[in-house]
């Protein structure tokens, strides 16, 4: 690779690896890309290639009671995915558990023991089925030799079924209860030893109808979040953070603040210079004896801040900016290949488009949170985290103690979609308990907080040109994407795009077009840029999926047959080829861009949703495809706009092709929840900075699609896998890329106008 | 100040100016009432005063004197309020779970008056709770099952 943006990653990632830092949250996002290895370590892949990789010792995982109960370690995030479910469901099933006597305990952040625990980038069901699949089968083997040798029969006699082994001959059986003291003492066997179940034995995986572990406790209100986590002897804290990132203290008057009743005490905490890295943003602590009172209390502060160097920040002019540089032939170039600018200079026709997708806050219900309090010189924190690890280490470094000096309980998340992948909040907790003498604090980021403090979606413009032969042949294609990186959370200076942002949809394009020339001009960060759920693939698919429609209308085709057309024959293409190198992390031979699967998708949708169908005037269908995260997915929406331009859903179609279905229930709710996040994005949600801070504040600045205006029917369509042999995609992320593009194109058609900025919002008002 | 929270007495002693929604989290420990905005934007404090569903992230405690409060942990001691928790588990209505405490009181208020909600009843009652994991279509689905589970 001659990759010119390598340097700066390759000092951020190499170094933070070596230092066996949390810096490596961004590694642990994406995993590591090939280029940035030195020549003698050998690229691993998938599980293999991620920090800390994997585990699946049944003894870590399983254990179980005389009673019978088996208790499951879960020791991926649970932030609405099912994985609490999911994952131990593989366990139990595997062993030939009974649910009903499975119980289920949270890992606390702790990946030597447990394997990576990074819940990000959809690959908790990918990278662990196997695993855990490992974990059920050799505790059932012990079982069934614990059994054998209590019996003195041959181990291939017995069988374990339904939490007992039984000896056919005999007709005698032990209950897993009854076996666990002898299990316990088994050998564990060798993972080449292992003897699966087929798939035809399975009694959990698979199936349609599994019941969520957790459903019980959330419609009763039991359940525990990093809100909700009570100590004894416990304060609460907010924090007024500086408005516009790199802006520091400068003074502040507490006298106000310390009339008020229930505020203990104020105090302050260092901002941190960029890169952001996950460090605590600093600012002004108010303590309380309740969340209200530090709230009020906060209110009360007087602060005056040293302007940094992001004041200048304007979304209005900075999107003028992103937009000339996306139209400026130049940049750095990502792919190429033919003579773009030739074909385009002589082609028959052309077309030529421009798209802009504004930031995002992720906005999880549940505001970032977290309790911490040090005894002994263990700092303990209760926290709502996607990577307690980085949690670990962050506040490791930042307390100066030793990761085994920090200890993460994980609860439930009340939502993360990658904003609480970044463990600043953690730190601050930390420093707040280390500044109150260890005392246990709780640290509740308010709604404000969160979403003008959030890790934000990066903001872009794309630019798009094709040329057509006589016949409307696509002979060019020309993409220009521009967009502050994430990278430059991590490095302060890095302006262009990082492989993984670019695999997300931009070079790895499966298009059957002779010339094709990729380009990504710089673009400078003014805030935290992070990711969001599916990341990248929001704006490259809203872009691209719009183009191709706008491709087909003028060329006179109806768009599916020209989407099919253009991806062109059956073929599975190496990523490589494409100039992607990170393919989601996974093996090109495992995971090849595979078009039959992706014009599979398309076709199954289109049959679902009965494409063409005569609509009424005002309604219209839209179609979309993508491939994110290992996963093909394609949406069909239909829309009504009213005389008003008010947009409203009536049907969603998605057809999604993930492989191996282990809890289809799961992965239809994710695919229904990814269209109505899709469709907030769409529809109504912005964030823009105005001298560096952020304009919205709440839900009625920042609007997020709520029932009145949520599709009203969702329809997911699971392309069946072969066998469970089959390599696993992606399920949390990839329902997202499609949503946007199919509802413009249904709004196209419907209306004749075309969306080339996100929101909508009142852009239908005439 | 004394309240009537799930049918016990209470006795608190804060400001009369602060939210029901802290008095129940803080003070009392009562964490099934979530925080989600502070601002009566999001729905997910949600509880009933006197049978009506409210905002406790807005509505001073002092409002709540001489009135009965009732939150996502009593609400199974309503007929109504038990269906619907049983529809939300049949139908796996949850995501992440943190705005569902909110939506099941709301969803429970709104049958308690209206037994056999049309769609654009449901749009009235639950648009003021927003749901981020996007769960709307089948919390459409569960209240229209506790609705029919009222009629037999």
């Amino acid at each position: 690779m001659t990759d010119n943006n390598l340097p700066q990653i390759e000092n951020i990632s190499r170094r933070s690896i070596l230092k066996g830092f949390a810096l490596s949250g961004l590694v642990l996002a994406v995993g590591m890309p090939a280029q940035l290895l030195a020549a003698d370590e050998k690229q691993k892949y998938g599980r293999d290639g991620m920090p800390n990789g994997w585990v699946d010792d049944p003894l870590v995982f399983v254990s179980i009671a005389e009673d019978g109960t088996v208790t499951i370690v879960a020791h991926r995030s649970e932030m609405g995915q099912g994985v609490r479910t999911s994952l131990p469901m593989v366990v139990a099933d595997e062993m030939e558990a009974d649910w009903q006597q499975v119980k289920i305990v949270q890992a606390e952040g702790n990946e030597k023991r447990y394997g990576n625990q990074n819940t990000d980038g959809s690959r908790s069901m990918r990278h662990f089925f196997m695993p855990m699949r490992n974990v059920g089968a050799a505790a059932r083997m012990m079982l069934e030799a614990a059994a054998a040798a209590m019996w003195a029969v041959p181990v291939a006699e017995v069988k374990a079924k339904n939490h007992q082994v039984i000896h056919a001959k005999s007709g005698k059986t032990l209950g897993f209860g009854e076996l666990a003291q002898k299990a316990a003492e088994m050998a564990v066997p060798e993972n080449q030893n292992l003897i699966y179940k087929s798939a035809d034995e399975f009694n959990y995986i698979g199936k349609k109808d599994n019941k969520l572990v957790d459903g019980f406790d959330i419609a009763t209100g039991q359940t525990t979040y990093g809100m909700d986590v009570r100590l004894d002897d416990m304060v609460y804290a907010v924090v007024a953070h500086p408005p516009a990132y790199g802006d520091t203290l400068k003074s502040y008057d507490d006298t106000e603040t310390l009339k008020v009743p229930g505020v203990i005490k104020v105090l302050t905490l260092p901002s941190s210079p960029p890169p952001a890295v996950f460090n605590p943003l600093g600012g002004v602590v108010v303590v309380a004896s309740n969340t209200w009172a530090a709230i009020q209390g906060r209110k009360k502060l007087s602060i005056e801040w040293n302007a940094g160097p992001n004041r200048q920040y304007d979304s209005a002019k900075f999107r003028e900016t992103l937009q000339a540089s996306s139209k400026q032939k130049g940049g750095k170039v990502i792919r190429s290949k033919g003579e773009t600018y030739n074909e385009l200079a002589n082609a028959s026709s052309t077309i030529t488009a421009d798209y802009y997708i504004p930031h995002l806050a992720q906005a999880p219900m549940e505001p970032p949170a977290a309790t911490a309090r040090i005894v002994d010189n263990v700092c303990e924190i209760w926290t709502a985290t996607q990577n307690p690890q980085a949690g670990v280490d962050t506040v490791a470094k930042w307390l100066e103690v030793k990761p085994e000096q920090v200890k993460v309980n994980v609860t439930l998340l009340g939502g993360g979609f990658g904003r609480k992948s970044k463990p600043d909040y953690l730190v601050e907790a930390a420093l707040i308990s280390k500044a109150l003498g260890g005392q246990a604090v709780k640290t509740v980021w308010t709604r404000e907080d969160d979403i003008q403090h959030s890790y934000f979606h990066t903001v872009s413009a794309e630019h798009l040109e094709a040329g057509f032969d006589e016949s409307g042949n696509t002979t060019a294609w020309l993409h220009r994407t521009v967009a502050p990186t994430i990278a430059s959370t991590f490095a302060k200076d890095a302006k262009n795009e990082m492989p993984m942002e670019l695999g997300m949809g931009v070079v790895n394009i499966p298009f059957d077009v002779k010339n094709i020339q990729i380009e990504n001009p710089e673009a400078a960060a003014h805030t935290r840029i992070g990711w969001y759920r599916s990341v990248s693939n929001i704006p490259h698919a809203f872009a691209i999926q719009s183009f191709i429609a706008e491709m087909a209308h003028k060329t006179k085709k109806d768009h599916k047959d020209f989407l099919l057309a253009l991806i062109g024959p059956d073929r599975e293409i190496d990523p490589a080829s494409l100039k992607d190198d990170w393919n989601y992390g996974e093996s090109p031979e495992l995971y090849p861009l595979n078009t039959t699967r992706m014009k599979g998708v398309i076709n199954m949708v289109t049959d679902k949703a009965d494409w063409g169908k005569t609509l009424p005037k005002g309604s219209g269908q839209g179609l979309a495809v993508h491939y994110s995260f290992v996963t093909y997915v394609a949406t069909v929406v239909e829309v009504v706009v009213n005389d008003d331009g008010e947009v409203s859903i009536p049907r969603i179609d998605v057809a999604v092709d993930c492989g191996p279905q282990v809890n289809p229930e799961r992965i239809r709710s994710q695919i229904e929840g990814a269209c109505i996040m899709g469709a907030s994005l769409a529809l109504t949600s912005e964030i823009t900075f105005k001298d560096g801070v952020t304009v919205q504040d709440n839900f009625d600045g920042y609007q997020v699609t709520r029932m009145d205006a949520a599709p009203k029917e969702i329809h997911v369509h699971l392309v069946p896998a072969k066998d469970f042999n089959q390599p696993l995609g992606g399920v949390g992320e990839p329902g997202m890329p499609p949503v946007a593009p199919a509802i413009c194109n249904a709004i196209f058609n419907a209306t004749g106008k075309r969306i080339r900025e996100l929101p909508i919002r009142y852009q239908l008002e005439s | 100040m004394k309240l009537t929270i799930n049918g016990e007495s209470r006795q608190v002693d804060v400001p009369a100016d602060t939210p029901i929604l802290w008095t129940l989290r803080d003070v009392l420990g009562m964490t099934g009432t979530k925080f989600g905005c502070g601002k009566a934007l999001c729905g997910a404090c949600t509880v009933m005063l006197d049978g009506q569903p409210i905002r406790s992230c807005v509505t001073p405690i002092s409002a709540a004197e001489n009135k009965k409060i009732t939150t996502i942990e009593a609400i199974s001691e309503d007929k109504v309020g038990q269906a619907v928790q049983e529809a939300w588990q049949s139908i796996n209505v949850p995501q992440c779970g943190y705005c569902q405490s909110g939506q099941i009181v709301a969803a429970t208020a709104l049958l308690r008056d209206n037994p056999n909600p049309t769609d654009e009843d449901i749009d009235t009652a639950m648009s003021g709770n927003i749901c981020r994991c996007g769960t709307y279509t089948r919390i459409r689905a569960a209240i229209k099952q506790a609705a029919q589970q009222g009629d037999k």
